[in-house]
């Protein structure tokens, strides 16, 4: 196998270092005693994560969001499941565009979708509805599960099922024994996948949340484009510290680079 | 299964999928439709949205130089970004590919894990950064280059799309080298091929399908993006998206809003649905 040389090592570490600039500097800046932002080159503070904590409304948007994420994500899963087995498994007219629509939502572009469920929305007078904003969320994160779950389901041994069957399990049996637990990774990694994507959305939330239903990434973009002081970043070091967390365990239950690399295709 | 014990059970698949089903039609094919009528509708400054069908909010985006600034603006940054993206996610991609067993995975998630960030926080590290007193200004007066104005500026929104952006592109290059065998390359070197001639032979044929699809895929989530423009552009510096937003948020004129969304969703559908057709073009090329 060839090496890298010096030159392709400079470059290297320039992208790793422009990938991880930006959250690094939320990370220091979150620790200042100052007023204003800027790196803590001495002492270091928390104040600005008490600050956090503090503010009722960021406490009250991360809340909406766990709800909602969590929510959104474990329906997006009992859709996705068995969507994921008629496209995998049978052959039937419309296949193509079941799951062309079922994936539309990474074609689709956020704003888009948030702007037409937004009319939807206003005519059924469904603004402020925490129902009506968790089912959007479904919409945009169960392609994120439906990829995966197709993916566990192609890549199964059909041979196993064949196995149950011809032994007399019936087809409930052979579901729930073997197809299910099969599928369990794709379904541990696409619930996770569809948490943190819902969690994360901005650019269609933020036509469809109301005071009452704002998530987190939405109150900090209206926090940042009206004032901006340290305790910005002190929830992003948080996000930041949560997201490393949860990476760590998704990548020790499933390979983290399998799903990243497998959901983007 | 045989087709004997299908053909009773049509109706399976639709069962399967019909949870789904009615809920996309509900919240994705319902709602384009009706943002479809909405851009035909009247649009009245003080009594709202008022029915009928008028041309009125297409003509209006049509005809003004304000709309088409912005269009252009949002085309080229788009375009810049795609660009950068291939100049560094292709190569990074190649040297990742290269590297020994655990720095791989360990610099592959490094490079792609920011994915999973918030982009309102990444947005917002790039805001601390390029600041006028941020840390890249330091460096610059330190350099003696003197201080930038970049945020506000495209600079600053150009700067956080690639970093965004960047990982879209790494994992279709990745994805498309690591079916390269690596001896292939060297059976080359041995042959007496000199490793542009390797770069340009093997390595380029192999990973062009991976850019391409790469390249499309930035291309229309920059140019829809809005948070990155929205929070390092402010207003002054206005893209497609922004000015969606302050059409349906601030101006309250929706119909002219629903025009330009529709125009939006119509260049990336034409962009995203080509990837394919480029791509089966691509392979049939080289495999004939």
């Amino acid at each position: 196998m060839q090496r890298n040389g010096p030159l392709a090592l400079a470059f290297h570490t320039l992208v790793v270092g422009f990938m991880l600039a930006p959250l690094v500097i939320v990370c220091l800046v979150a620790f200042t005693p100052a007023n204003t932002l800027s790196i803590p080159w001495g002492e270091v503070s928390l104040r600005w994560f008490r600050a956090v904590f503090e503010h009722s409304d960021l406490v009250q948007s991360f809340w909406n969001s766990l709800a909602v994420a969590t929510i959104a994500a474990t329906v997006a899963v009992a859709l996705a499941v068995p969507a994921a087995l008629a496209i995998a498994r049978l052959r039937f007219r419309g296949r193509q565009a079941l799951n062309g629509l079922l994936m539309s939502p990474l074609i689709v572009p956020h704003l888009v979708l948030g702007v037409a469920i937004l009319r939807l929305f206003a005519l059924i007078d469904a603004r402020g509805s925490s129902a009506w904003l968790t089912a959007a969320h479904v919409v945009v994160v169960t392609p994120y599960a439906l990829r995966l779950m197709v993916a566990a389901l192609t890549g199964m041994d059909r041979a196993i099922e064949q196995a149950a069957q011809s032994l007399g399990a019936g087809t409930a049996t052979v579901f729930r024994r073997i197809t299910l637990p099969l599928m369990l990774p794709g379904i541990t990694g696409g619930w996770v996948l569809a948490f943190i994507n819902s969690f994360d959305e901005v650019t269609m939330s933020i036509f469809i949340t109301s005071p009452q239903t704002v998530t987190l990434p939405v109150r900090m973009y209206m926090l940042a484009t009206e004032s901006i002081d340290p305790m910005m970043a002190a929830v992003s070091a948080l996000i930041v510290g949560l997201t490393a967390l949860v990476m760590v365990g998704l990548d020790r239950l499933y390979g983290l680079d399998k799903i990243l690399v497998g959901s983007s295709q | 299964m045989n087709d004997a014990s299908n053909a009773p059970r049509r109706w399976v698949p639709l069962a399967l999928s019909g949870p789904a089903l009615a809920l996309f039609a509900l919240m994705v094919l319902l709602p384009l439709g009706l943002t479809a009528l909405l851009s035909f509708q009247q649009f009245h400054p003080e009594r709202g949205v008022e029915g009928g069908f008028t041309l009125a909010a297409y003509a209006q985006v049509l005809g003004d130089a304000y709309y088409w600034e912005i269009f252009g603006r949002t085309g080229w940054v788009a375009l810049l970004t795609t660009v950068l993206c291939v100049l560094i996610g292709g190569p990074e991609a190649y040297i990742l590919s290269r590297m020994r067993r655990p720095w791989r995975s360990v610099f592959l998630l490094v490079i792609l894990a920011p994915l999973l960030v918030s982009v309102v926080v990444r947005a917002f590290g790039w805001s601390l950064l390029l600041g006028p007193n941020g840390l890249v200004n330091q460096a610059f007066e330190w350099l003696g280059i003197g201080r930038v104005r970049m945020l506000y500026t495209p600079i600053a929104v150009v700067v956080a799309l690639v970093h965004v952006m960047l990982p879209f592109m790494v994992i279709p290059v990745w994805t498309s080298l690591q079916k390269l065998d690596p001896m292939v390359e060297n059976a080359a070197l041995a042959a007496g091929a000199t490793p542009g001639i390797v770069m340009r032979r093997i390595v380029l044929p192999q990973v062009t399908p991976g850019l391409l699809s790469g390249s499309l895929m930035v291309f229309a989530l920059s140019a829809s993006a809005l948070a990155i423009p929205g929070l390092l552009g402010g207003r002054r510096l206005k893209m497609v998206a922004t000015l969606i937003y302050d059409e349906y948020l601030h101006e309250l004129n929706w119909p002219l809003g629903a025009a330009i969304a529709l125009a939006l969703l119509v260049v990336n559908l034409a962009v995203m649905l080509s990837t394919n057709a480029l791509l089966e073009g691509a392979y049939r090329r080289r495999m004939g």
